[in-house]
């Protein structure tokens, strides 16, 4: 095990950055405010924070899914304003199409492309096959358990090979077990990919347990409260080995008092 | 909103419904002719044939077939009638889903449609388009387009946001998420209004044909009434409402069997 400083992090190039990023929600909630952030390549960044803090707000944005009231989100040094092929995003609820076959559903971004269908189909295999779900090509997302659906989401993101994957609340819908089950997963699939990944949980251990960098955000407006950098070396530990760990349990603890600090205060705000 | 849209929801277990449910339809409709058989034996009415007296008089019809000519006329204008209504009727009711302008425009009209009593209205249709072809087109039109209209209307307008979105992160453009997300997520409501419209248009093509000209089955109803033949009566309006509901049966059978592969699938493995 070892630690790192965080600065190491920051001559990492980053891929994408978001500068004084703020949202302000028709009626006037103010969900962010003068965010400045980068997202070096190749790390697991999670946005870390309370309920209401804007970091699903915050993931929309960067995917090009919602405007940003103010400042812009780049891409490899180029402003965007919209979705892009060089990012992929995997929903909270899934969003699978219902009447479409789980092959169907893989391939859905590469159907949008207009990919021919022999192509796609092959790449959504390899991409099934990636995530564990060889056999249920053609089963139906009513079928398949929340895990199951959840991978082919993420089968789906991975499929059209984009550089970035967002990922909101992946574990959210799914059972404890399950969830520790595939955060694992996750985190040997990502380790092949070299993907760079922006995680939004609301859950500390998650967070802990599968990012390099944990941003936390404070509450209403939300606004980049701490930068905690996890260098932990995970090689060669098992799962439970990791949770154990006493850089584990502490960044945990350190991380949920400075939550339990916002949510006094705002307590006593009320 | 229809099953489908509700992935979460455990498909019923199929060893214990099916044989219930085919039990207790069938349960059902010999409780209705029961009960019918008897209120015609005690009689509650010199005007109230029992079901077999009814039953009888419909296959002399069917013999000598006087019920095929009568189907022969009723037939054209509903055809006529609830074709338009749902070609149309769908195609506007999306575009105005779609559309502000066309919402704006179309709402207030089919809600008032929908609302008010349409039958009171045939007479009218008899001063514009007089006694012919049209002007019961026009009856199956004004009772079945409504319904039709709203519908898919409102199936297009709730279709899932986080599949647009979805369909969105992926680039689909405009054309792409109405006709790979919008449409199918919004068909299971748009095919209900489908149904509830033909049998709207039932309801005004037999009006048209008690109230304009006695043609076809309006023809065997009025005709038998006046000369006091009621099993005959009976007869007649015991053909059209079955007729009626086997087609909605259709209808549904046809949806799934074309536009829901998911259902479909449940519905075999029943």
């Amino acid at each position: 095990m070892n630690i790192q400083a965080a600065n190491d992090t920051a001559a990492t190039r980053a891929i994408v950055e978001v500068e004084g990023i703020g949202k302000i929600y028709p009626g006037g909630t103010v969900a962010l405010e003068g965010v400045d952030l980068e997202f070096p390549t190749g790390q697991m960044t999670t946005l870390l924070g309370p309920s209401g803090c804007g970091k699903t707000t915050l993931l929309k944005i960067i995917a090009g899914l919602l405007e940003p009231t103010a400042g812009e989100v780049r891409i490899n040094g180029k402003p965007v304003f919209g979705p892009g092929p060089e990012r992929a995003f995997v929903f909270q609820d899934f969003a699978l199409l219902p009447w479409a076959t789980v092959l169907r559903n893989v391939a859905f971004g590469l159907e949008l492309q207009g990919r021919d269908k022999s192509e796609r189909e092959t790449i959504a295999q390899a991409s099934i096959e990636k995530v564990g779900l060889a056999g249920f090509e053609n089963a139906y997302p009513h079928e398949l358990s929340g895990g199951m659906r959840q991978r082919v989401g993420l089968a789906r993101a991975l499929c059209v090979d984009a550089d970035v994957l967002l990922m909101d609340e992946p574990f959210s819908a799914v059972d404890e077990q399950t969830r520790r089950l595939f955060q694992e997963e996750l985190l040997r699939l990502l380790e092949k990919e070299k993907k760079t990944v922006i995680f939004v949980t609301h859950s500390i251990e998650e967070a802990v347990y599968v990012s390099d960098r944990i941003v936390l955000l404070s509450p209403r407006p939300g606004r980049v409260n701490r930068i905690v950098s996890m260098d932990l070396d995970r090689a060669g530990l098992s799962a439970d080995e990791i949770r154990r760990e006493k850089l584990f349990l502490d960044t945990v603890e350190d991380i949920w008092q400075t939550l339990k600090q916002y949510l006094t205060d705002e307590r006593m705000n009320e | 909103m229809s099953e489908t849209a509700n992935p979460s929801e455990p498909a019923p277990s199929p060893a214990f419904v099916l044989p219930g449910t085919v039990f207790w339809r069938i349960a059902s409709v010999c409780l209705l002719f029961g009960a019918w058989e008897i209120a015609g034996q005690i009689p509650i009415s010199i005007a109230f044939p029992t079901f077999f007296e009814t039953m009888m008089a419909l296959f002399q019809m069917i013999v000598d077939g006087r019920i095929f000519e009568a189907y022969g006329d009723t037939l054209k204008p509903l055809l006529i009638g609830v074709g338009i209504s749902g070609v149309f009727g769908v195609i506007f009711g999306i575009t105005m889903g779609l559309s502000r302008g066309f919402q704006w425009m179309g709402e207030p009209i089919f809600i008032v449609m929908q609302a008010a009593p349409m039958a009171a209205l045939i007479p009218l249709v008899t001063f514009v388009y007089g006694i012919g072809l049209a002007a019961k087109v026009c009856s199956v039109i004004i009772l079945a387009a409504p319904i039709i209209v709203l519908n898919a209307y409102k199936a297009v307008r709730n279709a899932s946001p986080s599949l647009i979105q979805m369909c969105a992160s992926f680039q689909g453009n405009r054309l792409q998420q109405i006709v790979k997300v919008i449409v199918p997520d919004a068909s299971p409501m748009i095919f209900a209004g489908l149904r509830l419209g033909v049998a709207a248009g039932f309801i005004g093509v037999i009006l048209a044909e008690l109230l304009i000209t006695p043609t076809g089955v309006g023809d065997l109803i009025t005709y038998h009434r006046s000369v006091a033949e009621y099993a005959d009566m009976y007869a007649a309006v015991f053909s059209i409402m079955l007729f009626a509901a086997v087609t909605v049966g259709l209808l549904e059978r046809a949806e799934i069997a074309f536009f829901r592969p998911e259902r479909k699938k449940r519905k075999d493995n029943e």
